[in-house]
Parts: structure tokens; sequence; C-alpha cells
């Protein structure tokens, strides 16, 4: 069997930045991702960053996934690719598939970073060819460069939603309209502003009556919400498209850590159910740690320091780094991440971490 | 529909170097891509159909969770297209419920 000091499960912006930080201060470290390529979503976000310069606000996505990627291949850290964790057992034994046969890994420490995925929606039509994930038709424009569609309603005023609506209007697409069940837009001002200027109407309080199509998408009915959420009746508008791109949320990719015995807290701000850490991101069960999305869906700035913070830990109690030197280090990280969780948008993020971090508390 | 320029990413520079066959009908497609980009480059949004009520499916997360998504592939059932790379002479089918293996391997 194959051993390992610190196995990471997930090669996205959470896993990649733990590595970083534990091989710096020399841990042997196993990534496993189940993808055929490293980075997790950070390859399809062609965006600039927010946040401050610390957070590499300004840089693009992409390009700090490939800064990632670089800084793991000098550190060495092994990275198994096509590799999918099916199985968390006792002792820290990871069970994963690569090439058709089964492994087994054995780990002193395993951090869980398995991302999350996207919410669906219901309504009549919502299964028909054309109806998708605002994520994945970020992955198939800005990672595999081919349009879903040309004609495309976007569901979800958040930054996913108004981003990708953007994104969608770069790589050639229209679209034809932005709904938002709640009153007021979502996300970012300065992302709604940007798809208004370039002439995209935004509806709120409206919701999908029906999208129409037999063997695919043809048409959009939208319908108006009143204050208790019930569709108004008259208030419909259809409108001709091909497509239909849901950004109603994410849910954390919990099972693993649901299989091995974590405890979990219901937080809807962050998900819904998700593993309860301390402040070392280090679940109720020893040596086992969660970081990025699977502990509470947020964004790639705060899941990179998470995995930071995650690697710190893990390489302390493994002793590669001192009390003191730790101790700095992880306060440093948590500055960053209080900063990540301010303003309007981070609050309630702040709040519900915060949450989060006292569940540990009640139930010990 | 492929996306020849952009304004961030810049022009394509991959050209398509393989051919697959999807339902008897041969379309282009460039080695190691998705296969369900090749498929969405050529139009084709219908990947298989339900077991049940025979309804139509295609591409919901693209990132290899949903299976919405999964067609026979050279003779093997249930392949998740939106994480299988292409190679070229690849035989695909529109799955039918839940397929069938079948001799094409």
């Amino acid at each position: 069997m194959k051993t390992t000091e610190m196995a990471i499960i997930g090669a996205g912006p959470a896993g990649l930045s733990c590595a970083v930080e534990a091989a710096r201060a020399g841990a042997k470290v196993t990534v496993l991702d189940e993808n055929l390529k490293p980075g997790g979503q950070l390859f399809k976000q062609i965006h600039k960053f927010f946040g401050s310069r610390e957070h590499r606000a300004g840089t693009r996505g992409f390009r700090i996934g490939q800064q990632l990627l670089d800084e793991t291949e000098k550190l060495g850290v092994e990275v198994l690719l096509n590799s999918t964790v099916y199985g968390l057992y006792e002792d820290r034994l990871i069970a994963y598939i690569k090439d058709g046969r089964d492994h087994t890994l054995k780990a002193e420490k395993i951090v869980i970073a398995t991302g999350a995925s996207e919410n669906a929606l219901a309504f009549p039509g919502c299964t028909l060819p054309g109806v998708m994930g605002a994520g994945a038709a970020q992955t198939m424009i800005n990672v595999n460069r081919v349009l879903p569609g040309e004609k495309v309603v976007m569901v979800g005023s958040g930054n996913v939603g108004l981003i990708v609506s953007y994104q969608l209007m770069q790589a050639g697409a229209d679209v034809v309209a932005l709904i938002e069940a709640a009153p007021k837009i979502g996300g970012y001002g300065v992302h709604a502003a940007k798809i208004r200027r370039a002439g995209v109407p935004i509806f709120a309080s409206t919701t999908i009556k029906e999208v129409l199509g037999e063997e695919r998408v043809e048409g959009v009915i939208t319908v108006e919400l009143d204050e208790k959420w019930k569709q108004v009746n008259g208030t419909e508008r259809q409108f001709e498209a091909d497509t239909v791109c849901l950004a109603v949320g994410l849910s954390p990719l919990t099972e693993l850590a649901w299989m091995a015995g974590c405890e979990f807290a219901f937080i809807p701000a962050l998900g819904g159910h998700v593993p309860i850490h301390d402040r070392n991101m280090e679940t109720t069960l020893p040596g086992i740690y969660v970081a990025g999305d699977v502990t509470g869906v947020e964004e790639a700035s705060s899941a990179m320091e998470e995995g930071r913070l995650a690697g710190v830990a893990a390489a302390e109690s493994l002793g590669y780094i001192d009390a003191q030197k730790a101790e700095e280090l992880k306060k440093e990280i948590w500055g960053r991440l209080d900063a990540l969780r301010t303003g309007p948008f981070g609050e309630g993020r702040r709040a519900a971490k915060f949450k989060q971090l006292s569940s540990r508390r009640l139930m010990a | 529909m492929r996306i020849v320029h952009h304004p961030i990413l810049g022009d394509e520079t991959r050209v398509c170097n393989a051919i697959i066959t999807v339902d008897g009908r041969q379309i282009p497609a460039i080695e190691g891509e998705p296969i369900a980009a090749a498929l969405l480059a050529a139009g084709i949004k219908k990947f298989r159909e339900t077991p049940k009520h025979n309804k139509p499916r295609g591409i919901f997360c693209a990132i290899g969770r949903c299976t919405d998504c999964v067609m026979i592939v050279d003779g093997i059932p249930n392949v998740r297209t939106c994480i299988t790379p292409v190679r070229d002479g690849m035989i695909i089918k529109t799955q039918k419920g839940l397929g069938e293996w079948s001799e094409a391997r």
C-alpha cells in the first residue's frame, strides 16, 4: 500500500494552496484529483479577481491557477490526476480508482478540498437539453472554447450569474435576459452595471414559468413574483432562447466528510450541511482537515486562504513548523481571511463561518 | 459553435485533428477536448434519453458530477462525455435508458 504524510483530495484552489504551504515546510504531500488536469474551477475564471493586492486582486483567475501549478511543480508535490477518491476509511485510509483500477493510500493527515457543485432549479422544461448550470456554460466557453448557445436567459443575479453573463457576451453569445427571483440584484453593483451597459435587460422579482421545446430549449416564458414569491398572472414575458443558464447557488461536495464520520452543522448561508472545523481547519476527526467550498461556499480567494491555513496547521502537527512560526503564519492568513469576509457581501459569510467555528465549541 | 476570436483568451490556435462518429455521422473534433465540447460545437445537444419516459437530456454541470451527459462511447455505456477526452476514431452513440454494452469495443 502506498503511504504519504499528507494527502489532499482535490487539486482546486484550496487543495493546491494547501499543498504549496505544506510542501514548502517540508512535508511529503500527495494531491489526488479525479480530473485530467489540476486547477479545479480556476481555469474557467477569466475575470480579474477582487479583494486587495495580497489576494492578487486584478489578476485573472486562470493566471492565478497557472502560478499555483508552477509552485506545486517547483516544490515537487506529487499530483495524482484521473484519480477518483471514493472512500475514506478508518485510520485515514483513502481508496481511489485510477485507470480503472482500485488503489489505496494511507496518510497521516488528510485534507478534504473537494469543492462544490451547482444547484438545479425545478420548473416545467428544466431537464431539456440547453438548460445548464452557469458554471457549465462558463467551462464550455472559457476552457473548451465552444458556445453552448446563441441566445441565453440567465437565471440568478449573484456574482456568478452576472460574471458569466458578461463572459457569454465576450464569447459571442447574446444574453437576452437576466432574471432574479428576489426584488433586487444579488451580486456586486459593478458587475451588474457592466452588463446593463452592454444592454442586457435585468428583471427582478421574476422567475421562469416554463421553458419551451420538445428536444431542446426553444424559448422561455418568465413570470413576475409578488412579495410572497407567488407568480402573478398576466405578467408573463416570452423570450426566444436556445439556452438557459442557472446561477442559483452551489452545494458543498461533502460526501467524503460524511463517510469519514465528521460532525456537521446546518448553515444555509454556507450552502447547507457543512463539516464543522476549528481555526486550524481540522474537523471533529483528528488529522482530517477541510478547506475551500466543501466547508462553506464562498469564492476562490477564501478557498486559497483556507487551504493555506490547513497546510500550515497540518505541517505543524507533523512537526515541520514550530509552534511559534506556525502561530505567526496562521495569524497572517486569518487576517487576510477576515479581510475577505468584510463589507455588505462578506459580513454574512463571516457570521456564518463564526457560527460554524462555534458549533465545535458548543459540542465540546 | 466554436469561439474563434476572444477578447481575453485571444484567437483559437488549435485545429480539428480528429474525426469522431456520432450515431453514424462523422464530426470534426480536437484531440483531447471533452467529447461533450465536440458535440456542442457540432450543434448536438441531446446526448441521451431517460429510461422510463425517453426524455432528452444533455449537458448540465460539465464537470463530471451530474452524469446527465452520459453516452455510449466505443461500446461502453454511461461514459461521462464532459470529462472524457476525444480520441480520433471514437464511436459515440446516443444512450437510450441505461445503455447496453456492445461488441464495437
